[in-house]
């Protein structure tokens, strides 16, 4: 699968690299996997004895893609996706460093398991992967998990996945004894009982679709009592997925008043709005759901400003099991890690964001939350590289997805920019192999 | 209510003990002085003094005891008291008013000297307006536990020869410890430098105003102390409410002999008791050549000597 080619020589490229603001025409010299020189400096650099040069025909070159949502289905769930098949659905992606949500079965609450995850992704992964673990005991949002224990055993964050946690008591306890810790909280703010028994937003289109609705406070009014627990607690706090303009208000002022927060989107929410549904499609059944086209600009503007830190893909296999139902019945969850670029670009060409910015919350942005070395051109760093054309166009084919689920919410559409290769720690991943 | 004072009330200038909360150096040296004397006497054939001849003590547990109530039931038999023990059952109490009809009842007994211990903050203090007698209070919910203070007190005061200039570390749940309230006033007034150790959520608010240092990381609380005072942690506090687990709190929390190791070398151990070995404590620090925790429990019988016998001298129609 990987081709060792050490020393090695990116030459001939445009070499976005974010967290340096360099966006320059240049090279890459990598050696025993980490990054030797980048940018226009490496031009000037005389290649190391013995390396091997490839010539990028002006490409991209950025560091690799860092996704802090990813549900990968093992243990408990393997024949949806797996550590193996996510890792390449990655791969072909751009994506070289994956967190894996917790939500498996068993859930992630203990050290034993953050171990386990390691192991396997060690024996059976192709990218970079790191686990987080749950806040709470089996995510039931009451009593708290080991932090520091599945901390030391390699759990990079602690969420509690999609589940919120509605005990404003359990999340101001839990903010402060992970304070201790230094561990990051991921929160997915939801009031539950606004939320209800709504299946997509709230509003005209879900009334005409006779489904129920989840208005949009039943996320920012939980987003803005997470500031206030924030602040009383003086905790570490990643909202995970945010999708209406008052949430990113309340984050923003929260971020005004020096308050230790950050929050993320999927690519999702940023590129699809609640017509994408059309005549009940469940691939674009999400939590939170698809808002208007109104709250899309909002969000993307919210990115652009530096409000949203993180995209994430939010990767959720789901099968013909759990999706072919009437829309209410269905499961929440669409596939991203392949698409997550693709889709971005798309902001990218409606000049709404540059490329380097969009680089920036897929790359350093959620290394320097995580504390990962990777996710930058620095030297020193891990030598996880993407060769990305932004131009080329290509068409999302189910029969080609590497996931082992096909629920795309892209499916058949032409996404531009294409990664052309993954470099994992300074070997060549070959897209045709994987 | 009269009050005919003695010569030596002046040392001791208090009707009731109901905390550590205002009394000066002075009497607290005073008591630490007595209970001296009493450790003396406690360790003689004849134990028997009769400073309390013809006082009756009633010993008042809304709260199970079984420590406390036998150390203060053994203290005033040593001076000689009437000593009856009433255990309330809580299940029976039935909120303030009944625990004013309690007092008013018991007042009628006409005893001299009422120890009480009660789960609710200010219950003693409550009791204490309502009777004509004496009162000790033995801990009343997370408010305080002066007894426990002053038997520390005497048991440092007796291996390092004064508290002045002493490092001590409270390490455990202080937010709902009466003990570590009452040590922290006792220990700041007598001039030692108070730290405080514990995971964030078994801190109260306010800690940081409360004249103490405060640490979350046990190795760098530890360094440097002359004393290390550790906490009982309560069961129902272990499993996700305040820490996660039982495992995880002795790793960052519990006392073993690789923690103990950043204190000074001639460090001493305490703890209140009763211990939860592998929970906030380790059996072989617990057992270990550094532990002063079965003498605290030979202090505290002194400690309750020299506190009834401070306490009777202020009672009307002393002679």
């Amino acid at each position: 699968m990987y081709k060792n080619v050490n020393p090695l020589v990116l030459t001939n490229a445009r070499i976005i690299d974010p967290a340096n603001n360099v966006d320059e025409a240049g090279a890459v010299i990598v050696q025993d996997g980490t990054i030797l020189a980048a940018g226009a400096e490496a031009l000037n650099q005389g290649a190391p004895d013995g390396a091997k040069t490839v010539d990028c025909h002006g490409a991209v070159v950025a560091p690799g893609l860092i996704d802090m949502g990813v549900s990968v289905g093992e243990p408990g769930a393997e024949h949806r996706e797996t550590l193996e098949s996510a890792s390449r659905a990655a791969a072909v992606g751009g994506v070289t460093t994956i967190l894996t949500s917790p939500n498996t079965d068993p859930v992630i609450d203990d050290p034993a398991l953050v171990d386990f995850m390691l192991r396997r992704a060690r024996d059976t992964a192709i990218v970079n992967v790191h686990p987080m673990a749950a806040l709470t005991k089996g995510l039931a949002g009451k009593d708290m998990s080991e932090i520091g224990l599945l901390k030391e055993a390699g759990a990079v964050a602690f969420s509690n996945d999609r589940l919120p946690i509605t005990n404003s008591s359990v999340l101001v306890r839990l903010l402060t004894y992970a304070r201790d810790f230094d561990a990051l909280v991921v929160h997915q703010a939801q009031d539950k009982d606004l939320a209800g028994s709504g299946v997509m937003n709230a509003g005209l289109r879900a009334s005409w679709l006779g489904l129920g609705g989840i208005p949009r406070e039943a996320e920012f009014v939980a987003i803005e009592r997470d500031m206030r627990l924030v602040a009383m607690a003086k905790g570490k706090y990643h909202a995970r997925l945010i999708s209406c303009p008052q949430s990113a208000e309340a984050i923003q002022k929260a971020k005004n008043d020096g308050l230790n927060v950050t929050a993320g989107i999927s690519i999702n929410h940023l590129t699809l709005n609640e017509n994408d549904i059309g005549p009940y499609r469940t691939f674009h059944k999400m939590s939170p759901p698809l808002r208007t086209e109104d709250d899309r600009q909002a969000m993307v503007k919210a990115l652009a400003d530096g409000t949203i830190d993180i995209i994430m893909s939010d990767h959720n296999p789901q099968d013909v099991e759990t999706k072919r139902h009437p829309f209410a019945e269905a499961e929440y969850g669409a596939l991203g890690l392949e698409t997550m670029l693709g889709a971005g670009m798309r902001l990218v060409l409606n000049e709404d964001i540059s490329l380097s910015k969009l680089l920036a919350t897929m790359t350093c942005n959620p290394a320097d939350r995580l504390g990962l070395p990777a996710g930058r051109l620095s030297k020193g760093a891990p030598a996880d590289l993407i060769v990305f054309d932004p131009q080329k166009p290509w068409i999302v084919e189910k029969d080609k997805i590497r996931s082992r689920s096909k629920n795309t919410p892209f499916e058949d559409e032409t996404l531009t920019g294409r990664v052309l290769t993954t470099i994992v720690a300074g070997g060549i991943l070959d897209h045709d192999a994987i | 209510m009269s009050k005919k004072t003695t010569h030596r009330s002046s040392a001791f200038p208090h009707r009731h003990l109901l905390g550590i909360e205002g009394l000066q150096p002075p009497h607290i040296n005073y008591l630490l002085d007595l209970a001296d004397e009493a450790v003396e006497v406690s360790r003689q054939v004849e134990k028997q003094k009769a400073v309390l001849r013809g006082r009756t003590q009633i010993n008042l547990f809304f709260e199970a005891s079984t420590r406390t109530q036998s150390s203060f039931e053994l203290a005033g038999k040593r001076l000689g008291a009437d000593v009856m023990n009433m255990s309330v059952s809580t299940s029976s109490v039935k909120k303030g008013e009944t625990l004013i009809d309690t007092a008013a009842t018991l007042n009628a007994m006409r005893p001299d000297l009422l120890v009480v211990r009660h789960h609710a903050a200010g219950a003693v203090h409550l009791l204490a307006r309502k009777v004509g007698c004496a009162v000790v209070n033995a801990g009343d919910g997370p408010h305080e536990h002066p007894t426990q203070a002053l038997l520390d007190a005497l048991t440092i005061r007796r291996h390092k020869g004064t508290l002045g200039g002493l490092t001590v570390a409270i390490c455990g749940d202080i937010r709902h410890s009466r003990v570590a309230r009452s040590n922290i006033i006792l220990l700041s007034n007598m001039g030692a430098r108070v730290r405080v150790i514990a995971p964030s959520t078994l801190l109260p608010s306010g800690i940081h105003s409360m004249g103490v240092e405060v640490f979350t990381d046990m190795r760098e609380g530890l360094k440097g102390c002359d004393i290390v005072m550790m906490l009982r942690l309560q069961r129902e506090r272990m499993s996700g409410a305040f820490v996660p687990s039982v495992r995880e709190y002795f790793r960052y929390h519990g006392l073993d002999s690789e923690k103990l190791s950043y204190a000074k070398p001639d460090a001493l151990v305490m703890h209140p008791g009763p211990m939860n070995r592998g929970v906030e404590i380790s059996a072989e620090v617990a057992d270990g050549p550094q532990s002063l925790i079965r003498e605290q429990v030979e202090m505290g019988v002194a400690i309750r000597m020299a506190v009834l016998e401070a306490l009777a001298q202020n009672l009307p129609d002393n002679n």
